[in-house]
């Protein structure tokens, strides 16, 4: 018998690297990733002025060798209101993704290998969750249960649910009826064995790019919430409800909106090149035409 | 009708459904009884009891929610408890306002993406393929909010052009209100058409790679005409899926667009109904917008057949 080949070309870690640097998006994506989680990262030592400081004195004070971004109408530093801000903003999308994932990913699978009525249950109920437009139901969950971080990362990672059980399903229906999952039947291992060892090993690629798509999403749904006041509250600074704060002033300190948009603007753009890049060099069946 | 028509109507209403039980067990999760909010809390036990038996709230739940679908089907939205007139009325004068905007919107994206997937699609791999997929990059990136924010700085505050935000009413004359949704449907149809001519682009790829495109350019019509007439045309079921998705992520986005405009709309009345536990307009126009986004993906659906006759007895 042959040695069961991978269905998807899964990166050798000695080649995964080179070919990444010749990969224009992913070097591009992997960069601005980088450097956003180390500001992050950052902020938890060291950030130039303390964000609960308030300077009165300072207030409004435009762009400025002390203060590169200027500050905001309590005289705060925005770029170290940034760098807090952007803590809040992967907490909540990492943690809606692994809500997303930890639930989506074993639904879908489950769907793949049993198939039949369970499938088609699953993704009615898949349906359902589709038709809610995602930011009015995270609106609603919010509203209900309150404001702040926690439901916004409930209310997000639902929505990835059915995202991650479609991309998990469809992977691994094709899987199925491969060869070396066959062969795999036939030494007698069961549908959850199989699902482990074979199956979730061949999606993870698949479920790497999509993660990286939701956490996009995840930060422009997290900003949307938090711009509605529906998502972290103060004093912990998050990029939606500095622009909210920015909205009234727009007229005498259009900085205060910004550079918070701009902060949302390139982190989700390198999380998308990133995720393009990413697609490019783990899913070359995939691959989008460029 | 085709065995597919007919399945995928089967989906749609079972979908729609399941959504509505979705939406009404939702709301019985919510702390805090209605008659009291209605009442205030001031008001005597009788009189909360009183109005609860007249608001049916003391009925079984299997009854409240069938009296609730049968009086949605039928038009019959129930009364507001916060602003007293019924339901169906706030819907119908919310809706002068979100579905121009979600109307002009899609429009404007509609007309910015298919000529830029096109163009881009024909320029494949030239500078400008990557100057527009990179303006697209990065249209997707923007929040439309922001992006809102920006508008209103230059448009209104900077040129003074543009009103900043509020609606005089379809009453004052068609340009007055016009003018307060320019802005507003820029903002919502930028990251839309951002992600429609990626789609558009990437169909367009795959259709041009067609033998009878190779047919066609061989036979000596014009490059235009091929990517109009055969290219365009094989290549939108593609996009008219994702403008069917998109009329969901519009009606989301008008919640944030109408909240950062100040426009009496859908998007602000739900949105101000949550924040004032105002549940029986949540109910009613969650449960609408969500059928909506169904019956819109249902036709999209069903178009399929329109658009591409090989579909019909598929």
């Amino acid at each position: 018998m042959d040695t069961p080949v991978a269905p998807i070309a899964t990166p050798r870690t000695d080649d995964f690297w080179p070919r990444a640097f010749a990969n224009r998006s992913f070097v591009i994506g992997f960069a601005i990733t980088v450097i956003i989680a180390f500001a992050a990262a950052l902020s938890f030592v060291w950030t130039p002025y303390d964000v609960t400081h308030l300077v009165v004195s300072d207030k409004l004070k435009p762009p400025s060798a002390a203060h590169w971004f200027g500050t905001d109408h309590f005289g705060r530093d925005i770029l170290s209101m940034i760098m807090v801000g952007a803590r809040n903003s992967i907490a909540v999308a990492l943690v809606a993704i692994g809500i997303g994932m930890g639930i989506g990913v074993p639904l879908g699978c489950w769907a793949a290998a049993r198939g039949g009525w369970l499938d088609e249950v699953l993704m009615r109920f898949n349906d359902v969750v589709f038709a809610f437009p995602a930011l009015l139901s995270a609106i609603m969950i919010t509203a209900i249960f309150g404001p702040g971080a926690v439901n916004a990362i409930i209310a997000i990672g639902i929505f990835n649910i059915p995202v991650f059980a479609r991309v998990a399903r469809a992977g691994a229906i094709a899987l199925w009826p491969r060869e070396f999952i066959l062969a795999a039947r036939a030494a007698g291992k069961g549908r959850l064995l199989i699902t482990v060892e074979h199956i979730l090993p061949n999606i993870a690629n698949l479920l790497l790019v999509q993660g990286t798509i939701q956490f996009a999403l995840g930060i422009l749904a997290e900003a949307s919430l938090s711009y509605v006041g529906l998502g972290a509250q103060p004093p912990m600074p998050s990029w939606g409800r500095m622009l909210f704060e920015a909205q009234t002033m727009i007229s005498i300190a259009p900085h205060m909106a910004l550079f918070p948009g701009l902060a949302i603007v390139i982190t989700v753009l390198g999380l998308n090149l990133l995720g393009d890049g990413l697609s490019d060099l783990l899913d070359p069946k995939l691959r989008r035409q460029r | 009708m085709t065995p597919f028509l007919l399945k995928r109507l089967g989906i749609g209403i079972v979908t729609l459904l399941l959504a509505s039980i979705v939406v009404f067990a939702m709301l019985e999760v919510v702390p805090g009884d209605p008659a009291r909010m209605m009442l205030g809390m001031n008001a005597t036990e009788d009189a909360v009891q009183a109005l609860r038996e007249q608001m049916g709230l003391n009925q079984p739940l299997i009854m409240r929610y069938l009296s609730w679908i049968g009086g949605f089907l039928t038009g019959d939205f129930g009364r507001s408890y916060t602003y007293s007139v019924p339901v169906a009325q706030l819907v119908a004068e919310r809706s002068a306002v979100s579905l121009p905007l979600a109307l002009i919107s899609l429009f404007l994206s509609t007309v910015i993406a298919i000529p830029v997937g096109l163009y881009a699609a024909a320029h494949r791999g030239k500078a400008s393929d990557t100057v527009a997929m990179g303006a697209s990059q990065l249209g997707v990136a923007i929040p439309n909010f922001w992006f809102a924010l920006l508008l209103v700085y230059v448009f209104a505050v900077a040129l003074r052009m543009l009103p900043a935000g509020g609606f005089p009413g379809w009453g004052a004359g068609v340009w007055p209100a016009l003018k307060a949704l320019i802005l507003p449907a820029i903002a919502l149809a930028l990251p839309q058409a951002a992600i429609l001519a990626r789609v558009t682009r990437s169909a367009l790829l795959d259709v041009l790679n067609e033998d009878y495109i190779r047919t066609a350019r061989a036979k000596g019509l014009p490059r235009n005409t091929v990517l109009w007439r055969h290219a365009l045309r094989n290549a939108l079921i593609p996009v008219f899926t994702i403008l069917g998705l998109q009329f969901s992520f519009l009606l989301a986005g008008t919640i944030i667009i109408e909240n950062v405009f100040y426009l009496p709309g859908l998007g602000r009345l739900v949105f101000q109904a949550i924040t004032q536990r105002d549940l029986i307009v949540v109910e009613s126009v969650v449960m609408l917008l969500v059928a909506t986004v169904i019956v819109v993906n249902l036709l999209v659906d069903l178009s399929y057949a329109v658009i591409d006759p090989r579909l019909r007895n598929a």
